[in-house]
């Protein structure tokens, strides 16, 4: 076992000379600090050094870049010992947007930097205002627009044929738009004095969090014709929709419950000093309290849906990772599908990985010190 | 100042309640109103479209034969039993990935978890890259892509043999194994039993330093208890413990343990992804305990063994435990992604059901409870733990 570095035996270290060249001090300091750390260095180092050998000379020395169209066979030559990057040139427009129209194919492209867009100016604290709501609603409808088409000469396309990654930040983004309101009014019922409606909340909490979201999504393809009249249906891609919604409802509560906890007494009492109703009282004082303290974890619990609309994959739904791995079925394409996992994962690491960023910045002090 | 004046008579209202409680009740009566009300039109929906379809709901099902393969499963099952043990298969197939999940996660995550906070850099950062990679691609998508590499896997033949008598190949993991019997198991049930008497005891032992504070060596007790009854047990009984090495015969491997792939990959899959989070959770545990406690317990001149163990552990363990639960419930709650690489577990197995019988509410709802059961015998071993480990407060 290694050392931890919190454990103060500082005032040794500090007696040593610090004088010398300020690189070897702090290779020292941070690799050779003692025998054991020094040994562990150097076994690390040459692990890594091979891991990083092998990985440069499958993924780059090795690597086929570029095929002609449709044309596996400079794939086929170096299997095993180079990857086969060409499969993404071939496959990255079904992969992205799947099966949608291909000419059309600048409208989901479209969809995706507004959503990026969106995304951004959500993160800024000066936009953190009510016009920031209506800018959803616009965004949301535009995208919804672009998407569909049918009006202002955009052909329609139906829902059927939308595909890869604006299917899976649709599923997030409404999940969110839709989820958080839902997970705000459940939370205030869940802390509500009238009993019927507290228990209500509380069963509907611990019901969807009792159960994974696969069993929810089976439930919202098998389950949900049962469950309406006769004739009655509805696409797919809604009812999946309609079950992320209930999911991240139920999730988003307990994050919103939490930061109504936090929210000090006196500031309940001196709403209702002041007169105000229950509605105003929480609109107005108490939820934009609650909601500033839990925004890192509000954060958090996007990127865990953001990362669970994958499973809509089980149910068939195109999203980002069902058009991947369906790019693959093509026997000629087959042996590659590492690759495409890669490419794939990548795109995911990038909108999580900056969330993630994006949270860890909020939860650093803003305090000028 | 006003005296005491002699409050009015109150008004009579309408059945005695205030404006408030009216609010209120009125309120609930339409929640709970359009509640029962959804309810009720799904319900006559489902049994319309159910007599429509010439279902009959309720689980007589269970007792038909089931006719589903199940490959790989820890119970003896066959295609013609009933639903009833396929289900009870699926349950043992959920319990056998989550709960050794559960315990390899928790050894990886707590081992990179320290690893984050190591003095050594380069251990620190290469903590850090996988936490980070980790976290941020979907557990499916890891999932689908461990599948992947299994399945590229030379065949029986041209086995990987990492260490000797271990074989891995696109047949699944094959370890050496020991045959179980009836008396190994009187052995192991010996050693358990030794467990629980070497916890009493050593429980007495702390109670007796508590009162005259001198400290009493436990391990003596822990030897006998748990080492030497055992070995006798097992030598009084004859127990063979002789090692099944797996062999190569024909084109697949006879003897020894086989982890088929799909369970090894959901296994990977579940540990690499959840340890992730476990390491998060166990570096902000370790650095949530104040330097003052380091500090103190260096200047008594602890050793370190004893310092980790005695002063900071304990302390650590209270921040851990809770966010510890949720993980152990979502590493759950994630085997069900089983479903995806032909893992059957209890939602494959209740998803095959509901394919072949049209079950959907029943199938569901053997979910849900199974799911439930598991999730609060998890919350309430987790909650009796942080019980026992809570700040005892003077």
């Amino acid at each position: 076992m290694t050392a931890i570095t919190d454990i103060p035996d500082a005032p040794r270290a500090a007696r040593r000379p610090q004088t010398g060249n300020p690189v070897l001090r702090w290779l020292r300091k941070n690799l050779f600090s003692s025998i054991p750390n020094g040994i562990l260095t150097v076994v690390l180092l040459a692990l890594l050094a091979k891991g990083i050998f092998s990985f440069v000379q499958w993924g780059i020395a090795n690597a086929v870049w570029l095929t002609p169209a449709n044309d596996s066979s400079a794939c086929r030559a170096v299997r095993g010992v180079g990857a086969c990057w060409a499969i993404v040139p071939e496959k990255y427009r079904f992969i992205l947007f799947g099966t949608y129209p291909f000419d059309e194919q600048w409208r989901p492209a479209l969809s995706v930097v507004l959503f990026i867009a969106l995304y951004y100016l959500s993160t800024r604290r000066a936009l953190w205002r009510r016009e920031l709501v209506y800018l959803w609603i616009g965004a949301l409808a535009l995208i919804s627009v672009l998407m569909w088409g049918g009006v202002f000469g955009l052909s329609f396309v139906s829902q059927d044929r939308w595909g890869g990654l604006p299917v899976t930040l649709i599923l997030a983004t409404f999940g969110l738009a839709f989820g958080f309101p839902l997970g705000i009014l459940v939370a205030l019922g869940r802390r509500s004095k009238l009993p019927a409606i507290r228990s209500l909340s509380v069963l509907y909490v611990e019901l969807i969090r009792g159960v994974p979201l696969v069993s929810l999504l089976f439930m919202a393809s098998v389950m949900f014709p049962l469950f309406m009249p006769a004739g009655f249906n509805i696409d797919k891609l809604l009812r999946a929709q309609i079950a992320i919604i209930l999911f991240a409802g139920a999730y988003l509560a307990e994050v919103v419950r939490g930061g109504l906890q936090a929210v000090p007494r006196g500031q309940y009492e001196a709403a209702d000093a002041l007169g105000l109703s229950y509605w105003r009282k929480h609109r107005l004082i108490v939820l934009p309290q609650a909601i500033r303290h839990v925004i890192p974890p509000l954060v958090n619990t996007f990127i865990a849906f953001f990362k669970d609309t994958s499973l809509v994959l089980i149910i068939g739904i195109f999203d980002l990772l069902t058009t991947a791995k369906t790019a693959i079925i093509d026997p000629a394409w087959q042996q590659f599908s590492v690759e495409v996992y890669i490419f794939v994962a990548a795109i995911y690491f990038v909108f999580c990985f900056a969330m993630s960023r994006y949270s860890r910045s909020l939860e650093a002090p803003t305090t000028p010190k | 100042m006003t005296a005491d004046h002699p409050r009015p008579p109150p008004r009579r209202r309408l059945l005695a309640l205030g404006r408030n409680e009216l609010k209120g009740l009125f309120w609930q009566v339409l929640v709970v109103g359009i509640a029962v009300g959804v309810i009720a039109f799904l319900w006559s929906n489902t049994v319309t479209n159910l007599s429509a379809r010439r279902i009959t709901t309720g689980f007589a099902f269970l007792g038909r034969e089931a006719g589903m393969p199940i490959a790989d499963s820890l119970l003896a099952y066959n295609p013609r039993d009933t639903y009833f043990w396929a289900f009870v298969v699926g349950i043992a197939n959920t319990l056998r990935v989550a709960v050794i999940g559960i315990v390899l996660a928790t050894i990886l995550g707590t081992l990179i978890g320290i690893s984050r906070l190591s003095a050594n850099w380069l251990l620190s950062r290469l903590a850090a890259v996988y936490v980070e990679t980790l976290r941020d691609i979907p557990l499916l998508l890891q999932l689908l892509f461990w599948y992947v590499l299994m399945q590229a896997l030379p065949a029986a033949r041209a086995a990987w043999r990492p260490v000797e008598g271990v074989f891995l190949s696109n047949r699944g993991l094959i370890l050496p194994a020991i045959p179980f019997g009836p008396p190994q198991l009187a052995v192991l049930g010996a050693a358990v039993l030794g467990c629980a008497v070497f916890y009493l005891i050593r429980r007495w032992l702390v109670a007796q330093q508590m009162r005259d504070g001198k400290p009493r060596p436990a391990w003596p007790f822990a030897l006998g208890l748990m080492v030497v009854v055992p070995v006798a047990v097992s030598l009084a009984l004859g127990v063979s413990w002789t090692i099944e090495w797996p062999q190569l015969r024909g084109f697949n491997f006879v003897g020894g343990l086989t982890l088929a792939p799909e369970y090894f990959a959901l296994l990977i899959a579940l540990v690499t992804y959840t340890s992730a989070f476990i390491a998060e959770i166990v570096r902000s545990g370790i650095q949530s305990v104040p330097r003052g406690q380091w500090d103190a317990a260096n200047a008594l001149g602890l050793r370190r063994s004893f310092m980790l163990r005695q002063i900071i552990l304990p302390q650590a363990l209270r921040v851990i435990v809770p966010p510890m639960t949720s993980q152990y419930l979502n590493l759950t709650k994630n085997s069900s992604l089983a479903v995806a690489i032909g893992y059957q577990d209890v939602v494959s197995v209740a998803n095959t059901t509901l394919n072949q019988t049209g079950q959907a509410i029943e199938a569901i709802a053997l979910i849900m409870a199974v799911f439930l059961t598991i999730s609060l015998s998890i919350s309430f071993f987790m909650n009796w733990y942080n019980a026992r480990i809570a700040l005892v407060e003077r």
